[in-house]
């Protein structure tokens, strides 16, 4: 049958479904295979994209895998220090207020060092999109420890398992910034399946509409995958982030803002 | 009736062959090429093409963002 149908009928301009967008360039993304962040680069450029934001965007790329963010987005961007992604932004939001401001930052850079920037621009209400991307481990470094690495999570810097007593419990970074007054939209998604992917774009989707309603802050985390530092291949690290990240850091809204 | 056929193309030289594409597609049309790319990753590759329905979910869910998907009705 695929002989009297023909693969070069169906592969035509008019029957295109998806593409990459143009947003994103053609250089190699530089994460491993599986890896939660190319998808979550691709629906936020999709996002701008379909919004026409393209030239009114300004991002701020943090330390972390992501640091090089900007060779792969072809919008504005500027590279902040270790954590300081959301004071970059409050400065560049408030210089230029008519723009679309958004930081995209790890757990180790949001989470650990850049606490209180993230606390505190979440708390002035500062009118720009947090993206935070969730792996529960230093990734680029060489997998250590985080903030957010579970209770009894082997990494290479608590190879026994992450003992609460002498370590420290999680941090639900999310959690906390949705009881602040500051923040507009709070929520947590994943990029691991189709569904969660299209979930993910909706709610970026509506962060970047409430921007523009100078309401406050918009946080999105994203819990993903990070099968390097795991040490599982990517299907497994999906399999397992759904078996032991989700029960304790629970998809959904947080915050949503009162119709 | 209408059928609903669909067709993908990956771009193999950039796909680093991670399976997440094989394992969302629900027809199991995309399989993982036995060679290898210039990268030294099994690329995927639609083995059983006149499967693919066009649904798109294995771009959606592709990290890298090489497949691009193609869908009619015949």
């Amino acid at each position: 049958m695929a002989e009297a149908t023909g693969i070069k009928e169906i592969i035509k301009p008019e029957n295109l479904v998806y593409k990459k967008t143009k947003l994103m360039t053609d250089n190699t993304l530089s994460y491993c295979p599986g890896c939660g962040h190319g998808t979550a680069h691709r629906i936020l450029a999709e996002v701008i994209d379909e919004e026409g934001l393209q030239s009114q965007t300004i991002g701020v790329s943090p330390v972390g895998c992501s640091v090089l963010m900007y060779n792969y987005l072809d919008v504005d961007m500027q590279e902040a220090a270790h954590g300081r992604a959301p004071a970059v932004a409050t400065a560049i939001k408030r210089l230029l207020p008519d723009k679309f401001v958004f930081t995209y930052q790890g757990d180790g850079d949001l989470a650990a060092i850049g606490t209180s920037e993230t606390i505190h621009a979440c708390n002035r209400g500062e009118n720009i999109l947090i993206i935070f991307i969730n792996n529960g481990i230093y990734g680029m470094t060489g997998g250590q420890m985080a903030p957010t690495t579970l209770e009894g999570m082997k990494t290479s810097t608590s190879p026994y398992g992450r003992d609460v007593k002498t370590m420290g419990n999680p941090l639900k970074m999310t959690d906390i910034v949705a009881t602040l007054p500051g923040t507009y939209y709070v929520t947590r998604q994943s990029v691991h399946t189709p569904a969660n992917v299209r979930k993910t774009k909706k709610a970026i989707r509506k962060a970047v509409q409430y921007q523009k309603l100078d309401k406050g802050t918009c946080f999105v985390e994203i819990v993903s995958n990070c099968p390097s530092g795991w040490k599982m291949t990517p299907v497994q690290s999906n399999k397992w982030m759904e078996e032991n990240m989700f029960p304790f850091y629970p998809l959904g809204d947080m915050k949503t803002p009162e119709e | 009736m209408a059928k609903i056929r669909g067709s993908i193309i990956v771009n193999v030289d950039k796909c680093k062959g991670c399976e997440v594409c094989m394992v969302s597609c629900p027809t199991g049309t995309i399989s993982m090429a036995k060679e290898v790319n210039g990268k030294g990753y099994n690329y995927a590759f639609p083995a059983n093409p006149e499967l693919c329905i066009g649904c798109a979910n294995c771009a959606m869910v592709c990290p890298d963002g090489v497949i691009t998907v193609y869908k009619t009705k015949i």
